[in-house]
């Protein structure tokens, strides 16, 4: 059966059948997979967007520490309250507790409300069923309610700013007991909304592995699975295991925060001089360990489906075949399993002992090797192949040196005794970001330019998504590149005035200080982070205009792809295939010798 | 296209979605309860001595709760297999027990918990005399019950005293302490069956501390509250559900009695996991 085969007459013949639904029901209470993935896709391109506009706002402060933030400082200033309803910042300069603010909820907003729905509820709920060849997922209600309990955690999140006291201010992580022992109600916002996150997450992680596990079409074996699926059905499990225990943290925090209990409040703790009013008796190392056992997973959460999207890309337009499908899948599994085991390496200077460092030292090596064999797979699926430099490939490329350099950054942090220099350093945070920003914000945008015909039945701008791809490949290293530097040369993070207290500007004899040109970066960083700005003006523009005025697309399959995906009418019914699809061969079966044209569908017999 | 398998089972795995679904969910939520385990370990191997509570709870009750969740156990299965042989009448019978236990187990734990909340710790400024069993002993910190106004007030802590003026009130004490070894303390309380308390006057300048047994009041009691808490969540939500099932949902038992027998399975394997969290909770926490 070939996709280019459905008319349009088709399509129309096929909805006739179904009486027309209304605007709630089609847009806001659909269980339509597809109509859910877009769902999510918005809100949570929606989030990224804001969470950028809440850094931006940051590096201001830290390039020019206490001016008033340009543009929107007035605006900010008539919003932010404290605790006795006066304004934070009347002058539209950014005060500490602003910038406490705005980085937790920088963390918080672009973990959990725009990369993870982004990359596994808005990609995963799209474009999973498809490729298994599924009507929909095995839950549709199920499904339909992990997005709406999502949307309320992400509402609770951003009206937490507008309270007296404004949001959360102990940093993403949360540390306990800071994070109790902040007086505004910040904090108890932020840990119902999490709840409410995590509870999402843990509804859509059991509807995903239940539809990969019992939704498969007839023929497609777990060999046959395309390695986006495979990518998806990890991180599946990685949220479904690694998130309760910091629900249970998360409840354990709000006991502490509402009820006056004691979890993570040591004996003795004192607060502004004085004794707190608590039993004591609780751990603050406890926090550490259940946060992390979340977070450390959730950083394979944030690239495992990146690294799908990219393998789907990159197979498509190199017309070959995935080099070391197995070895692929193989790692993605192997990269599940060693991330439960490995989540102490961000604690080395917490004091919890030498013996347990050594431990998740070498755990934190070892993972190291999945994740090393995949980038390499995928590097070697480009040898030989006649590359097609499309927007969605030009993402898929610079993610490849983009998250190695973000990987193998990371192993110096891996280490106890180079942690102790680099650990909590800007150093951190460009070895993060490369991960995540460069590495797979350009997997997710590779994945919008290259499902978007599918969603719309129009193609997305080439010559606008280049422009944004030139744009953003630039200014992100000019944003993070020079952090490293920083970071080496002992700036810490997390300081509202980017370190210039502990830098030679302010004190010129200090032992130790930070160098002028260190503190200079940030105004390099700064504008970088402003070009960076700019070029995604572009592509927000072309998402929306392409919508209506896109070129529209002369087939179902645009990009000549073999995944099941691209076997449906554009865009895919309710219900998704008009026949039952049969998975006959292999996800990846480009430019077979003898085969008529340079791509087989999986459905071919 | 119609999602396949939602009643019938998948040839090659053998189970239908709900059950996957089911099984997953169960697995996250031993992961949820798995950290809260946990923390109980780490905080009591870390708790600073003298200050681990035990022995404050009541130890026939929680085992007779125990045995109502086991009951309801047993009823679910039954109720189950009923349904699979076509016996309509008896699943509605055996269900009906089941939601009734679960009833009954979450009203003596109300009980229970308001029982705590009147109950008292005083920390005092200077040492009183009080019974433990038939000794004499001086200590700072007493346990018992507080009489103001003629009345059994509860919640009250440090800040109550000092927001309500109060400057003084009567404290029934406990002839115990949980500073006691499991051994002295089950000794003391024995021999002090049926003695009148000693009731002491204290007054507001000389307290250290109060505070009832709630959350804040120790490490222990937040584990207890937290745990018992999302527990009894657990079990109202699975008692929602399979009465649900029972009452209003039972008109799927005409039109598909298959999905219908398949939802009676799935609330039973949640059913079977909140039993499950009660048999480890009930050790940790009333006996050990």
């Amino acid at each position: 059966m070939q996709a280019t085969t459905h008319t349009a007459a088709h399509h129309g013949a096929h909805e006739a059948h179904h009486h027309e639904p209304s605007f709630l029901q089609k847009y806001v209470f659909s269980t339509d997979h597809k109509v859910i993935g877009i769902q999510y896709g918005l809100t949570s391109l929606g989030f990224l967007l804001f969470g950028f506009l809440l850094m931006l706002c940051m590096r201001w402060q830290i390039a020019h520490p206490g001016e008033t933030i340009p543009v929107v400082g007035k605006l900010l200033g008539s919003i932010l309250r404290n605790m006795d309803g006066s304004l934070m910042m009347p002058d539209g300069k950014m005060t500490y507790d602003v910038y406490n603010i705005f980085g937790a909820m920088h963390g918080t907003i672009m973990v959990f409300l725009a990369i993870v729905p982004l990359a596994f509820g808005a990609f995963g709920n799209y474009v999973t069923p498809l490729m298994i060849g599924a009507p929909d997922m095995a839950f549709p209600r199920l499904n339909m309610a992990s997005y709406h309990v999502f949307l309320l955690g992400g509402i609770v999140m951003f009206a937490s700013f507008f309270i007296p006291g404004s949001a959360a201010q102990s940093g993403w992580t949360s540390y306990s007991p800071l994070a109790t022992t902040v007086t505004t109600h910040g904090q108890a916002y932020w840990l119902v909304g999490m709840v409410l996150l995590i509870t999402s997450s843990l509804l859509g992680a059991v509807n995903f592995i239940a539809t990969i596990i019992q939704l498969r079409a007839p023929g497609m074996t777990w060999m046959r699975l395309p390695f986006f699926v495979w990518a998806q059905f990890v991180t599946g499990f990685l949220l479904l295991l690694a998130f309760p225990p910091l629900e249970a943290a998360g409840i354990m925090q709000l006991m502490d925060n509402v009820f006056g209990t004691s979890f993570f409040l040591p004996t003795g703790l004192a607060v502004g001089g004085r004794i707190a009013d608590a039993s004591g008796g609780g751990s603050p190392l406890l926090w550490q360990h259940l946060f992390w056992f979340l977070a450390h997973p959730e950083v394979y959460v944030l690239i495992l489906p990146g690294m799908g999207i990219v393998a789907e890309v990159i197979a498509n337009n190199t017309r070959k075949s995935l080099w070391g499908y197995k070895s692929l899948v193989f790692s993605a599994l192997a990269i599940g399993f060693i991330s439960f085991i490995v989540w102490a390496h961000h604690m080395y200077l917490t004091g919890m002992g030498t013996k347990i460092s050594a431990f998740f030292q070498t755990t934190t090596m070892i993972i190291s090797i999945p994740s090393v064999i995949i980038l390499t797979c995928l590097f070697i699926s480009l040898w030989g192949g006649s590359i097609r430099f499309t927007t969605p490939m030009l993402f898929a490329l610079a993610f490849l040196p983009m998250f190695g350099i973000g990987g193998l950054t990371g192993l110096p942090l891996g280490f106890a005794a180079s942690d102790i220099h680099l650990h909590d350093t800007y150093y951190v945070i460009a070895h993060f970001h490369y991960v995540v920003a460069p590495g797979t914000i350009f997997a997710l945008f590779a994945g919008i330019y290259y499902w978007f015909p599918k969603m719309t039945g129009r193609m997305m701008s080439e010559f606008w998504g280049k422009v944004h791809f030139i744009g953003s490949f630039i200014f992100m290293n000019v944003v993070f590149q020079p952090m490293f530097a920083q970071g080496m040369a002992g700036m810490i993070r997390r300081m509202a005035d980017g370190g210039l207290n502990y830098s030679k500007i302010s004190h010129p004899d200090a032992i130790g200080g930070l160098d002028k040109i260190y503190i200079d970066l940030h105004t390099v960083i700064l504008w970088g982070a402003v070009g960076l700005a700019i070029s995604q003006i572009p592509f927000i523009v072309n998402l929306f205009v392409s919508i209506k005025k896109g070129k529209k697309v002369t087939s179902d399959n645009p990009w000549e792809a073999t995944t099941l995906d691209w076997q449906t009418p554009t865009p895919p019914p309710h219900g998704n295939f008009t026949k039952e699809p049969v998975a006959h061969r292999n996800p990846y079966d480009y430019s077979l010798p003898g085969a008529a044209k340079d791509f087989t569908p999986q459905n071919q017999p | 296209m119609d999602i396949p398998y939602t009643s019938k089972p998948r040839p090659d795995t053998g189970i239908y979605n709900a059950k996957v679904g089911i099984w997953l969910f169960l697995a996250s939520e031993v992961m949820l309860f798995g950290a809260l385990f946990s923390a109980y370990i780490l905080l009591r191997v870390g708790a600073p001595e003298g200050t681990w509570v035990h022995g404050m709870l009541n130890i026939p009750i929680g085992t007779f709760n125990t045995f109502v969740l086991i009951t309801s156990s047993v009823t679910v299965v039954l109720g189950w297999a009923a349904l699979q042989l076509g016996n309509f009448q008896k699943y509605k019978f055996y269900q009906a027990i089941t939601i009734l236990c679960a009833l009954g187990f979450m009203g003596i734990k109300s009980f229970e918990y308001a029982d705590k909340f009147k109950h008292y710790e005083v920390w005092l400024k200077n040492p009183v005399t009080v019974m433990h069993g038939d000794k004499e002993v001086q200590t700072n910190r007493v346990l018992g019950h507080i009489e103001y106004d003629g009345k059994h007030p509860y919640f009250w802590n440090t800040r109550t005293l000092r927001e309500k003026g109060i400057e003084g009130f009567k404290f029934e004490a406990d002839p115990y302490h949980y500073t006691l070894s499991p051994k002295e303390l089950a000794h003391a309380k024995s021999v002090s069956k049926g003695k009148p308390h000693v009731v002491l006057d204290i007054k507001t300048a000389d307290v250290e501390r109060l505070s009832a047994f709630v959350p804040s009041h120790s490490t222990y009691f937040a584990v207890y509250f937290t745990l018992t808490a999302l527990h009894g969540l657990h079990v109202l939500g699975g008692a929602l559900v399979i009465f649900y099932i029972w009452g209003p949902g039972a008109k799927m038992w005409k039109s598909d009695p298959l999905r219908y027998t398949n939802r009676v399975e799935v609330s039973g394997l949640f059913w079977h996991f909140v039993d499950l969290v009660w048999i480890f909770l009930f050790p940790i926490i009333y006996l050990l």
